[in-house]
C-alpha cells in the first residue's frame, strides 16, 4: 500500500509526507523498495536487470546510469559477476542484486522485506554493514523481518504488528530498557532467598531475579552472606519477550471461531 | 518506457523462437510442393497455394494463408497472454509499478511491443515466403492472374501484397487484445494464452454453425480471410472495411476493459 500496489478501499497513505497513490510518480523515485524477495528477468545479466529497471521509470538519469550500476554492484558484492544471466545466480546473489536494485537512485528512503533472506552469515553480516553505512549516510531503512536478531542488531525504532494493526511502536532502547531488576547466576538459588528475603522476584533451578538495579550492590550482599554467585546481569526484556507481550498470536496462526475468546 | 518494453521483447530469445517455428510450416509446405510438383486444385487447401506453382510472387500470400488459421494466433496470443501476466509471475511486476512505471504508461508500453511484435512477425513470414517463393518456383516476371481470372502486373501485385500484410496484421490485433486483457485479469500467462485461444476457437466454430449466423458476421474470426479479396478484380472492399471496423471495435472495447481492471487492481503477486 505504501508503494501504490496495493489500493486502499478506505483511509490514506502517506510517504514521505506526500499522498499516496496520488503522488507516486514524485515520491516513489526517491524509495528504494525490496518487496516479497527479488525478482529478476533470468534471460537478462544482472547490469542489464538493473539498466532495464533503471530506464522503466523517473528519476534515473540515463547519463549516469553505467557509473551508478557500477557503484551499487560494487556496494553488494557483485562488481566482478560479469554477464552471466540472473537464471544462473543463487539466492544470496539474487536478494544482493535486488538490494542492488533498490540502491540505484541513491534513495531517502529505503524498504526491505527480509533483506537477509537466503544469505549466509557472511552475507548477513555484510548487509548489516552497507544497511549500517547507508543510515550514517542519511538514508532512512525501513526493514521489515521475522528474524529478532536482525532487528535487534539493525534498528533504533521498532513497531509489532499484531493481525495487521500496529500494537506497539518504540525506541528500541526504551522497549528492552532494564526492568530494575538483577538476574542471579548460582548454582543453589535457594540460598539466594534466604540471604536476601523479600526482594527475590523468581526462582528457578540456576537462577535468581532480585530487586535491585545495581548488580554490584547485589553481589556484594550476596556474597557478603557466602553464597557462590557464578553470573549476574541486569534484566533486561529481549525483544522476543516484548514481541510475544504485544502480539497475542502468532499471524499465520488460524484458530478455529469458538477457541478465540478463550485467549 | 515504450523503448524498454520493446528492448525486453526483442532480447528475448522466446520471441525469435516464436518467430522462427511459426516460418518452419510454411517453408515445410513450399519445399514439399516444388519437390512433388501436387499443388492442391484451385479451391481446395489454404488460399493462394493452388497457384504458386506458376508463380512464386505469390508466396508470401500463400505462406500467411498457412498460418493464419492457427499458428499466428497462437503466436501473439502467447506474447500478449505473457505481457502482464509473465511480469506478475515472475514478480518483476510489484518492481515495475513500485519504480514507479506507472500503470497506464506500462499498459500502453506493453500495448505497443505487442502490436510491434504482431507487425514483425507477420512481415517476417512474408519475408521469408519471399524468398522462398523466388528461391522455389517460377516467377512470372510480368505479373500474375488475379482469383477473378484478370492479370495483374507485378506493381499491382506487390501493392496489394502489403495491403493485405496490412490487414493481416490488424487482424491480429483483435487476438492481441483478447490476449492482453486476460493477462491482466490472471497472473498466469498459460491462461491468459489459451483464454485467447479459446476464444477464436469458439469463433471459428460458431461461424460454421447455421444456429449462430445471427451474431456470425460480429465473430473476432468472421473476416481474417477477407486478404484474399485484395486479389480480386476490383479489389472486394466490402469485407475488408467491415473486418478492419469490427477489429477496431474489438480492440477498442477489449483495450478500454484492460485498462479499467489494470489501473485499479491490487498488484500482490
Amino acid at each position: 500500500m505504501l508503494l501504490g500496489l496495493v489500493l486502499p478501499t478506505s483511509g490514506s497513505v502517506q510517504l514521505l509526507g506526500e499522498p499516496m497513490p496520488r503522488a507516486a510518480r514524485r515520491v516513489l523515485p526517491r524509495v528504494g523498495a525490496l518487496i516479497e524477495g527479488p525478482a529478476h528477468y533470468g534471460h537478462l545479466s544482472g547490469r542489464a536487470n538493473l539498466a532495464l529497471m533503471d530506464a522503466a521509470g523517473p528519476g534515473g538519469s540515463r547519463r549516469t546510469r553505467t557509473a551508478r550500476i557500477d557503484t551499487v554492484l560494487e556496494q553488494v558484492g557483485l562488481a566482478g559477476v560479469g554477464r552471466k544471466p540472473v537464471r544462473a545466480y543463487s539466492l544470496g546473489m539474487r536478494q544482493r542484486l535486488g538490494l542492488g536494485a533498490a540502491l540505484l537512485r541513491r534513495p531517502e528512503l529505503l524498504v526491505l522485506d527480509e533483506p537477509t533472506n537466503g544469505l549466509d552469515p557472511q552475507g548477513i553480516h555484510e548487509i548489516r554493514d552497507l544497511l549500517l553505512d547507508l543510515h550514517r549516510g542519511g538514508t532512512t531503512v525501513f526493514l521489515s523481518s521475522h528474524l529478532l536478531a536482525e532487528v535487534e542488531q539493525l534498528c533504533t525504532r521498532v513497531g509489532v504488528l499484531d493481525r495487521g494493526r500496529l500494537v506497539l511502536q518504540d525506541q528500541l532502547a526504551t522497549l528492552t530498557a532494564p526492568t530494575g531488576a538483577t538476574v542471579v547466576e548460582t548454582p543453589d538459588p535457594q540460598q539466594v532467598k534466604a540471604a536476601l528475603d523479600g526482594r527475590v522476584l523468581s526462582l528457578d533451578a540456576t537462577r535468581a531475579v532480585v530487586q535491585g538495579a545495581d548488580p554490584a550492590e547485589v553481589n556484594a550482599a550476596l556474597v557478603a552472606a557466602g553464597v557462590p554467585v557464578t553470573g549476574l546481569q541486569l534484566q533486561r526484556p529481549s525483544l522476543e519477550e516484548v514481541v510475544l507481550a504485544a502480539a497475542s498470536t502468532s499471524a499465520d496462526r488460524v484458530d478455529a471461531p469458538g477457541e478465540r475468546s478463550r485467549r | 518506457m515504450i523503448a524498454v518494453e520493446l528492448r525486453k521483447l526483442f532480447r528475448r530469445p522466446r520471441t525469435w523462437v516464436t518467430i522462427g517455428l511459426l516460418n518452419a510450416l510454411p517453408v515445410l509446405v513450399a519445399v514439399l510442393l516444388a519437390v512433388t510438383d501436387l499443388a492442391p486444385r484451385p479451391g481446395e487447401g489454404p488460399v493462394f497455394l493452388s497457384a504458386v506453382l506458376t508463380n512464386g510472387t505469390l508466396y508470401p500470400l500463400a505462406a500467411l494463408g498457412i498460418v493464419l488459421p492457427l499458428f499466428l494466433p497462437i503466436a501473439v496470443a502467447l506474447i500478449a497472454g505473457d505481457a502482464v501476466a509473465g511480469e506478475a509471475q515472475a514478480g518483476t511486476l510489484r518492481y515495475l509499478l513500485a519504480r514507479p512505471a506507472g500503470r497506464t504508461r506500462l499498459l500502453v508500453a506493453k500495448l505497443v511491443s505487442v502490436f510491434a511484435f504482431v507487425f514483425v512477425t507477420v512481415l517476417v513470414v512474408a519475408a521469408v515466403g519471399y524468398v522462398v517463393g523466388q528461391l522455389l518456383f517460377d516467377v512470372q516476371p510480368i505479373g500474375g492472374t488475379s482469383l477473378s481470372g484478370t492479370t495483374l502486373t507485378s506493381q499491382q501485385i506487390a501493392g496489394r501484397t502489403v495491403l493485405a500484410i496490412g490487414y493481416v496484421a490488424v487482424s491480429m490485433l483483435g487476438v492481441a487484445a483478447f490476449a492482453l486483457l486476460f493477462s491482466t485479469l490472471t497472473d498466469s500467462p498459460l491462461v491468459a494464452m489459451l483464454g485467447a485461444l479459446g476464444i477464436l476457437v469458439a469463433s471459428s466454430l460458431l461461424f460454421t454453425l447455421d444456429a449462430a449466423s445471427s451474431f456470425a458476421p460480429y465473430l473476432p474470426t468472421r473476416y481474417w480471410l477477407a486478404f484474399v479479396d485484395f486479389f480480386r478484380e476490383p479489389i472486394q472492399w466490402r469485407d475488408i472495411l467491415r473486418g478492419l471496423g469490427l477489429q477496431a471495435v474489438y480492440v477498442a472495447v477489449l483495450l478500454g476493459a484492460a485498462w479499467a481492471n489494470f489501473t485499479t487492481k491490487d498488484v500482490s503477486s
